[in-house]
């Protein structure tokens, strides 16, 4: 298939992965950041190809992952009012929260329904005049600005029953905060290639320099992220830290501006919580209030109570590229994909899910002394 | 449609429509409605002697050996699709899973479940639609029963049929039967039902549109039964859970564990492209016309061939095999030449945020 097969060559694959190898005189340490690449890896086993050159950890880029519990349970209590219709990508619905999971709000009446787009549920929202639409906006700056034009419609319409429940966060400042973190082992970055599609590079060149860390904006196929990992390891060696730029055919160093543009005027960046990981300063995208009208969080009394994680999970040490998912003493025992104690093990970005389900007959690593 | 009247001077007066035909409670009451919905929409379609008798039951000629019998409820949204439609599929699905025990079916019957307000002429093609599907695999509808619930107690239309199919031959496969060295074949392309029903339910516009693979698989199996009798060890339809799961009940059953081969899947391109969008794994997406097929490797290129030289399994071929290591675990070696677990889902897939 066009633009997919080229990037799935297993040939040329190998022979990336021996000239990384080559290449590295010492074992790397990298972290992907984006949960779409760690799900390449995973399903692809790119990781045994590297054998001892390079170690890849696996970031926080996963949108249901970060979600914090307290937006989830916001969202489970708005879809358990009989006068909305919630809205959602298919992500969310089996992410745990407090108390159970959208699924289980709808198996109790609760309507709840998958889109594909924030358009999709305008358009809901438009011939169900008598009902509330709720739309879960989650996401990295890949999905805001198809929220942002979400809102815009709504407000250019005059759409009275269609309101978003905000949970948008951010890549750099997660990036300086894994990079600030005293435990931080990360030696170089791949950047999410959809969300520089979206945003440029330019605000990943003052971390690159600043903590001297290389950064390469990468694809999400197989090729992309060898490819990717080639281009670190080779600045790495030579001791540069740059941000390069390995997915030329999406991403450009000013990215989309027109949808930059309708993110910057629909949102605003807002302290924001990351789920397992904490409170992170201007992480986050709330919507401007001009826009608040549609912001359901100020439409509907919603519950705030804050809520404590179920304390066997370590999905924070996981998404902070601490424990590889395996090696929590939970993992495949009392967290399952059926039973899941935390949201890596149900998203389809999630990085214990991947382990589970391309992985689980592998040997488990001893758990690395903290 | 609107007929239109034209008046002197020009003016257009528009005829009223006619409303549509709707399946009311009555037709469920078993008075003289029943009898017309029977006599007007469903006989004229699956008329044969058997079902002709139209009494309690149906009588049809006892066999002097086994028989295989299987029952399911169909109940998809949308009702109508690309290549098909719940008529359709209720005969094919459970004609296939008649023909996965290596049984050729012999009879149907069929079960209505009808909402009040249906309209009758998507009725009628459900009907038909069925009657062709159950006239093209040679197999009478020889017994069926109507009800008709309110509005809001169903959802259109839900169908239930069984199929009774004997066995004759050495042919008997079941999914224990797995053996090492077995070769594991699909008879074609993955994916096809699950992405038409998907695509025609939430109306996502791709631009080449994905037909349904629904067919009758028992002359696939006549012809592998017949040249390859007891050495056939598995035969599954890869529906709900896709190949993945399938291939994880045979791994579950028969304890062996199971090798694909990534880069001999067929994945059919549009198949291919609209997972990718929605991120999805073909490998769990349901199909209604294909089936994985387990025999002796020795026998693999000969019963490839067989299944090819039939339209329904042109594309046919080898995906992996079976082994005594890793026990009810399906494993993948990648086009990358990695490997990876391929397990079954809890649920359905979700389409992914981004």
């Amino acid at each position: 298939m066009k633009f997919l097969d080229e990037y799935r060559d297993g040939a040329i694959a190998r022979a990336l992965a021996a000239q990384i190898r080559r290449t590295a005189t010492r074992r790397w340490v990298l972290m992907e950041v984006c949960g779409g690449q760690t799900h390449t890896i995973v399903k692809q086993g790119l990781d045994e190809l590297l054998g001892d050159a390079v170690e890849m950890i696996h970031g926080p880029g996963c949108p249901v992952c970060v979600t914090p519990l307290e937006q989830i349970d916001k969202a489970l209590e708005l879809a358990s009012r009989p006068d909305v219709i919630f809205t959602s990508f298919g992500d969310m619905l089996r992410v745990p929260g407090s108390e159970c999971d959208l699924l289980q709000v709808r198996a109790r009446g609760g309507t709840v329904r998958i889109v594909y787009s924030p358009l999709d549920a305008l358009d809901l929202a438009v011939r169900n005049p008598g009902r509330q639409v709720v739309f879960f906006a989650v996401g990295f700056e890949t999905t805001a600005p198809a929220n942002a034009m979400a809102v815009w419609r709504a407000r250019e319409l005059g759409i009275p029953n269609f309101s978003v429940l905000v949970s948008h966060v951010t890549v750099p400042p997660a990036m300086v905060a894994l990079l600030s973190d005293p435990a931080n082992r990360v030696q170089g970055f791949l950047a999410a290639g959809h969300v520089c599609t979206v945003m440029g590079w330019t605000e990943y060149e003052p971390i690159a320099v600043g903590f001297k860390v290389p950064i390469i904006v990468t694809g999400f196929e197989p090729l992309d992220i060898l490819e990717g990992i080639h281009l670190a390891v080779r600045q790495l060696e030579e001791g540069r830290y740059e941000v390069e730029n390995q997915y030329a055919r999406a991403v450009t160093r000013e990215g989309t501006v027109p949808a930059r543009t309708l993110v910057e005027r629909v949102f605003q960046l807002a302290d924001r919580k990351w789920r397992g990981i904490g409170e992170i300063p201007a992480s986050g995208l709330a919507l401007r209030d001009e826009f608040a009208a549609f912001d359901a969080e100020r439409r509907f009394t919603l519950g705030t109570a804050s809520v404590a994680e179920p304390a066997e999970c370590r999905a924070g040490a996981v998404l902070r590229g601490q424990l590889k998912p395996h090696q929590c003493p939970a993992f495949g025992r009392s967290c399952t994909p059926e039973h899941p104690l935390g949201a890596p093990m149900v998203s389809s970005e999630g990085a214990c899910a991947a382990y589970y389900n391309y992985g689980r007959f592998r040997a488990p690593e001893p758990v690395e002394a903290t | 449609m609107t007929t239109t009247a034209r008046l002197a001077g020009g003016l257009a007066c528009p005829a009223p429509a006619v409303p549509t035909e709707r399946v009311l409670l009555g037709h469920g009451s078993g008075g003289k409605l029943s009898a017309a919905l029977l006599r007007d929409r469903f006989l004229p379609h699956l008329s044969n002697p058997a079902l002709q008798q139209l009494g309690d039951a149906a009588v049809v000629q006892v066999f002097d050996g086994d028989i295989a019998m299987s029952t399911d409820t169909f109940v998809v949204s949308p009702i109508e699709f690309p290549g098909g439609n719940i008529g359709s599929l209720a005969v094919h699905g459970t004609l296939n899973d008649v023909a996965m025990m290596g049984a050729e079916p012999k009879f149907l019957s069929a079960g209505f479940v009808i909402e009040e307000g249906f309209e009758l002429d998507v009725l009628d093609r459900v009907i038909a639609s069925m009657a062709g599907a159950a006239r093209e695999a040679g197999v009478p509808l020889v017994t069926g029963d109507t009800k008709v619930v309110e509005r809001g107690k169903a959802d259109r239309i839900y169908i239930n049929t069984t199929g009774i199919g004997t066995l004759e031959g050495t042919c008997r496969p079941r999914p224990d039967r797995a053996q090492n060295g077995d070769a594991v074949i699909v008879s074609g392309e993955i994916g096809r039902h699950g992405m038409a029903i998907m695509a025609a339910r939430e109306g996502l516009g791709f631009e080449a549109e994905i037909e349904s693979d629904s067919a009758a698989l028992y002359p696939l199996v006549a012809r592998l039964a017949g040249r390859f009798g007891a050495h056939v060890h598995v035969l599954r339809d890869p529906t709900r859970g896709g190949v993945a799961s399938a291939l994880n009940e045979i791994a579950t059953a028969s304890r062996r564990g199971l090798v694909l081969d990534e880069e001999s899947l067929p994945v059919p391109e549009p198949v291919a492209a609209a997972c990718a969008v929605l991120g999805l794994d073909p490998l769990y997406v349901a199909n209604e016309g294909i089936m994985v097929v387990m025999l002796p490797d020795r026998f693999a290129d000969d019963a490839v061939a067989a299944l090819r030289g039939l339209p329904l399994g042109a594309q046919a071929r080898r995906i992996g095999r079976v082994v005594d290591d890793h026990p009810g675990m399906v494993v993948m070696r990648t086009a990358m030449g990695g490997t990876r677990v391929v397990d079954m889902l809890p649920g359905d897939q979700l389409p992914r945020i981004c």
